[in-house]
């Protein structure tokens, strides 16, 4: 019997070693897994490298996980946000590397590496600096750039409900970069508000389905960045 | 100086209330973050837009009452929205094929300088202790069938921001076909910069005293 439910936490990012690639999802506070994160600070991995839209906000959840020095690199799309200074203190003293992606190249190159897909082109970013190095050619008329499909060794993921066999559906706009960073992850770790059996979420709305998931945690009442920030909480 | 302290041309909801003429009824839209956002207010009556927005949502609606936000429902600049009815919510990798894929029809951005061959800066100053943040707009302008921006003629110094090339890094290259500014509205073509329509109360003079390339005059 198939059961990818685990009971905590704790136990869902036991495994997390030195040096992983772990994708984290979330677009600024939504979907952001910040139970699974912050069990992440307190297992203590560290040298990792981390995918993920953003850099977090305040001193809780991905923020937390990079002002305890945990993250070498950051692959990324917007590292700025307007209530954190713990990323750009961690670029300017270069304790953190920055690759920096166009959002659209970013969501692609997760979808293409849990897709098989080791590479492909896109127009995104022909002509500026972040085209520097990269390959180019032409389709059609149009310059295009090479851009490498993305893996990871862990995804940290935040859904709404899922059913023991991995089976995910999201809340709204937190859906974002979960279901491609579950396909692109060897170990996808989902935490939802809810896990229920299998057959009770209807086959045709599932979002992502359950091949693509290794663990599913229930954390009831999860928190949200904001109301943390705003409480002034810092994590640990 | 006494031109500065005075009004001339339109005001931001002015400008937002050009733009929103031009934009077809049952277009799919994506508005970026500031005046960009205004556009919503103006949309004449009997005209429907929906608007996407890159972190998955189509079919956004305004902002919530006070005190109503759901912090996941958001737009791209992590502020909370609602969803119309006939809303979808998808994943990143899909809002960005409707980017890239060439299914959006139209993108208003804000600038820093657009030059007369059409590339757009509007991400980066360039200065060496900035911290380089991209998000989606070099994916906006390279997949968006149309892209308008819209913005201030001249920086809070002065300065152009319609230039004969860009000096900031670019967001992409030949990307914008048309700019909605205080003083003009102004399309790229192939020969340059062209002035479709000047403000109300603005001549020809001055527009081009204040653009950083020759402007073609209005075609009859």
């Amino acid at each position: 019997m198939i059961n990818k439910q685990i009971k905590s936490a704790a136990d869902a990012v036991a495994d997390v070693f030195d040096g992983a690639v772990v994708m984290i999802g979330g677009f600024g506070e939504a979907g952001s897994p910040i139970e699974l994160i912050h069990a992440l600070i307190d297992q203590g991995a560290k040298d990792l490298t981390v995918v993920s839209n953003n850099t977090g906000s305040g001193l809780v959840g991905l923020a937390a996980l990079l002002k305890a020095e945990r993250v070498s690199k950051i692959i990324c799309s917007f590292p700025r946000t307007a209530n954190s200074t713990v990323f750009p203190d961690l670029y300017r003293s270069g304790k953190t590397e920055l690759e920096l992606v166009p959002q659209g190249t970013l969501a692609e190159r997760i979808r293409a590496g849990g897709a098989g897909i080791p590479g492909f082109y896109t127009p995104a970013a022909v002509g500026t600096p972040l085209s520097e190095g990269k390959e180019s050619r032409e389709f059609d008329g149009q310059e295009y750039l090479l851009e490498r499909g993305l893996k990871a060794d862990f995804a940290l993921i935040k859904g709404r409900v899922a059913d023991t066999f991995g089976n995910v559906v999201y809340n709204k706009t937190a859906r974002n970069f979960g279901p491609p960073m579950a396909m692109a992850a060897k170990v996808a770790i989902v935490q939802v508000d809810e896990v229920v059996e299998p057959g009770q979420i209807d086959p045709e709305s599932i979002v992502t389905p359950g091949i693509f998931v290794s663990r599913v945690v229930g954390v009831s009442n999860p928190v949200f960045e904001s109301e943390l920030v705003a409480a002034g909480v810092s994590y640990p | 100086m006494s031109e500065q302290s005075t009004v001339v041309g339109r005001t931001r909801d002015e400008m937002a209330k050009r733009l929103a003429q031009d934009i077809p009824s049952g277009s799919y839209v994506n508005l970026g973050i500031g005046i960009p956002e205004l556009v919503t207010k103006f949309v004449p009556d009997g005209r429907t837009l929906i608007y996407h927005t890159e972190n998955g949502l189509l079919g956004m609606g305004p902002s919530p009452e006070p005190g109503k936000g759901d912090p996941e429902l958001i737009n791209a600049g992590k502020r909370h929205v609602t969803a119309i009815p006939g809303a979808a919510f998808f994943h990143h990798a899909d809002s960005f094929a409707m980017i890239r894929g060439g299914h959006i029809d139209l993108c208003v951005l804000g600038a820093m300088q657009v030059s007369k061959d059409g590339d757009l800066a509007n991400w980066s100053t360039g200065a060496p202790d900035a911290i380089p943040a991209v998000g989606g707009a070099m994916d906006l302008v390279a997949g968006v069938k149309s892209v308008y921006v819209i913005t201030q003629h001249c920086t809070k110094h002065g300065d152009p921001k319609l230039v004969d090339s860009c000096t900031f890094p670019l967001t992409g290259k030949q990307v914008i076909n048309r700019i909605y500014t205080d003083l003009a509205v102004v399309d790229v073509t192939p020969d340059g910069f062209r002035v479709v329509e000047l403000s109300p109360g603005v001549d020809f003079e001055y527009v081009q005293q204040r653009t950083g390339a020759p402007l073609l005059p209005i075609k009859d």
